[in-house]
């Protein structure tokens, strides 16, 4: 697998290296045990993207574990990206899951730092923090490409090989130190990055100016974090109370405007339960079409900005909406023209 | 300098329920300096629980004692008539201050009246911000002489994160803890040194730190 110029042969390193504008996917895990919430998630994005992200405790929020919904996945059919943070396992623990990972088919890592714990569901926590993003990045790197434990120990036998991801928040201060800081996990052994939600195209552009005079997009295949906005509260939420995301005025305000004509909430409420769901199915219609043609939106242009090789498609707790955004962006493995021949 | 704070009121009380004669022991050195367990401190708590205990029915004999510092046994003997008199001591020093008087004094069980909350920097008057996490192996030479050991939320050696933004950490709840990554960007950048920043820190030795186990010096220079 490894002597035909891949790194490791995943749909998503094939897809980048073959020059598509890749799209890739992401699936939160159930806070259960319950495998049924997997597998409705998953068909909303088998076929449609290259891979699937899935998260790992994301917020800091008990999940079932990325490794063993990623062994589902495969199951399923869906090329899996298992992310991997530093706050809850030490080195020990990160290259033993990784031996695992690889033993059991899994080719794509996203190398985190993690959400601090303080954000989720166990604050009393304690954290581990004994690599961050980037060293765990590089020992990765080394695992796969030196054949050597992070002590420095040989690996006899079968290394653990992954197609190596890094994420990067353009939107995140310092902002010129932003682009450096990609060159960093780069150099480290990032093969591709995936980017925060961007909401912010002009800004999204002048980071991406940046990294191409840097040449790290060279180096480094850059996924665009896209995703819909379903609500004009998740919009104003996201523009006001996430750190690290900015949202331009013109989103809310073109989601706002989704719904002018359409009966008011308050209207709603005086109307016969029949037309009451009618009048909501409109206007849940109203905005979920806005959001996605706004997602759409910033897809083409992240396909027409220098540098970008794709996008990573975050409908978080609404996969449904992947394939509707693949369709109208015309990307991806199912409706890029460009692979109908060649898929 | 060690900074502590006092436990709650209602904790000490619980803590010395079944004694009689009570000492409350200070310390005079870095905990008086915080104004956490000085004399001053000694004689406020020692004031509330005997307040306390009256109220309740149960008026404790409470008394009063500071040492210069209770991290070393010699200024400890200073205190030995009060602390063999005593039923119970409630230290008002730091951790180290407690189990020193526990050691040097086994008979006699001795409490903390103070939860130790770190190594730091009065950086105005009434606050003290965490400046050294003791890792054992100083990193501030590379960081522009700001520790992300203690000051980073997540002890990052390639910061900053992505949760950086206008200067501020977006782990804390306040909104207002400085992102000392971003510190130390401007700081390498007024340096002229941002190059350093440009450097892949390879995964920290943690050995020196508590995870190699609990630290100890010896300097046989210094033995007798």
């Amino acid at each position: 697998m490894s002597d035909n110029g891949y790194k490791v042969g995943s749909n998503l390193e094939k897809a980048l290296k073959a020059g598509y504008f890749a799209a890739t996917g992401e699936l939160g895990p159930p806070q259960s045990a319950d495998r049924s919430v997997v597998e409705h998630k998953a068909q909303f994005l088998r076929g449609i993207v290259e891979s699937v992200n899935i998260t790992d405790n994301q917020t800091a929020v008990v999940r079932m574990s990325s490794i063993s919904v990623a062994v589902m996945l495969m199951e399923l059919g869906i090329e899996p990206n298992i992310q991997m943070t530093c706050r809850d396992r030490n080195r020990i623990a990160i290259q033993s899951d990784l031996l695992g990972a690889h033993a059991l088919g899994i080719r794509n890592l996203l190398c985190l730092t993690g959400d601090h714990q303080t954000f989720g569901n166990h604050p009393q926590s304690k954290n581990v923090h004994d690599l961050d993003s980037v060293s765990l990045l590089q020992m990765c790197r080394d695992m796969r490409d030196k054949k050597v434990f992070q002590c420095g120990d040989a690996i006899k036998g079968q290394e653990p090989r992954f197609f190596l991801g890094a994420a990067e928040n353009p939107f995140a201060d310092p902002f010129e130190f932003r682009p450096y800081r990609l060159g960093k996990k780069a150099a480290a052994g990032a093969d591709f990055v995936q980017t925060q939600l961007i909401y912010n195209m002009g800004k999204f552009q002048e980071f991406m100016r940046r990294v191409v005079d840097l040449g790290i997009h060279e180096r480094v295949y850059i996924l665009a974090g896209v995703g819909p906005i379903k609500s004009v509260v998740a919009a104003k939420y996201m523009a006001t109370k996430v750190p690290g995301m900015e949202v331009e005025p013109q989103y809310i305000q073109r989601l706002t405007d989704a719904t002018k004509g359409l009966p008011s909430p308050e209207q709603i409420k005086a109307m016969e339960p029949k037309e009451a769901a009618q009048a909501r199915k409109a206007r849940k219609d109203a905005l979920e079409g806005e959001g996605i043609r706004i997602c759409v939106e910033i897809i083409n242009a992240c396909r027409e900005t220098e540098g970008v090789a794709g996008v990573h498609i975050m409908a978080i707790e609404w996969e449904e909406a992947v394939d509707e955004i693949c369709r109208q962006a015309k990307i991806g493995p199912k409706y890029d023209p460009a692979r109908q021949t060649t898929e | 300098m060690i900074v502590a704070q006092q436990k709650p009121l209602e904790e000490i009380k619980a803590m010395i329920a079944g004694a009689e004669k009570v000492l409350i022991l200070g310390c005079g050195t870095c905990v008086t300096v915080c104004f956490a367990g000085g004399e001053k401190e000694v004689a406020i708590l020692a004031s509330q629980l005997r307040m306390a205990t009256r109220l309740a029915g149960e008026e404790k004999d409470i008394r009063e004692f500071t040492v210069q510092r209770q991290c070393e046994f010699e200024y400890n003997d200073l205190a030995a008539d009060h602390i063999r008199d005593a039923d119970l001591v409630v230290s008002l020093a730091c951790g180290i201050g407690v189990q020193t008087v526990n050691e040097q004094f086994p008979q006699k069980l001795t409490l903390p009246g103070l939860n130790t909350s770190g190594l730091s920097q009065p950086t105005e008057q009434g606050v003290w911000e965490e400046r050294c996490q003791a890792c054992g192996d100083c990193v501030l030479a590379t960081t522009g002489g700001l520790c992300p050991v203690a000051r980073c939320a997540k002890s990052l050696m390639n910061g900053p994160c992505g949760g950086s933004q206008r200067g501020i950490c977006e782990v804390y709840a306040d909104r207002q803890t400085p992102c000392v990554w971003d510190q130390i960007y401007k700081r390498l950048e007024a340096l002229g040194q941002l190059d350093r920043l440009m450097e892949v820190h390879s995964p920290k030795n943690w050995s020196t730190s508590r995870d190699g186990g609990q630290r100890k010096i010896t300097r046989e220079d210094l033995r007798l």
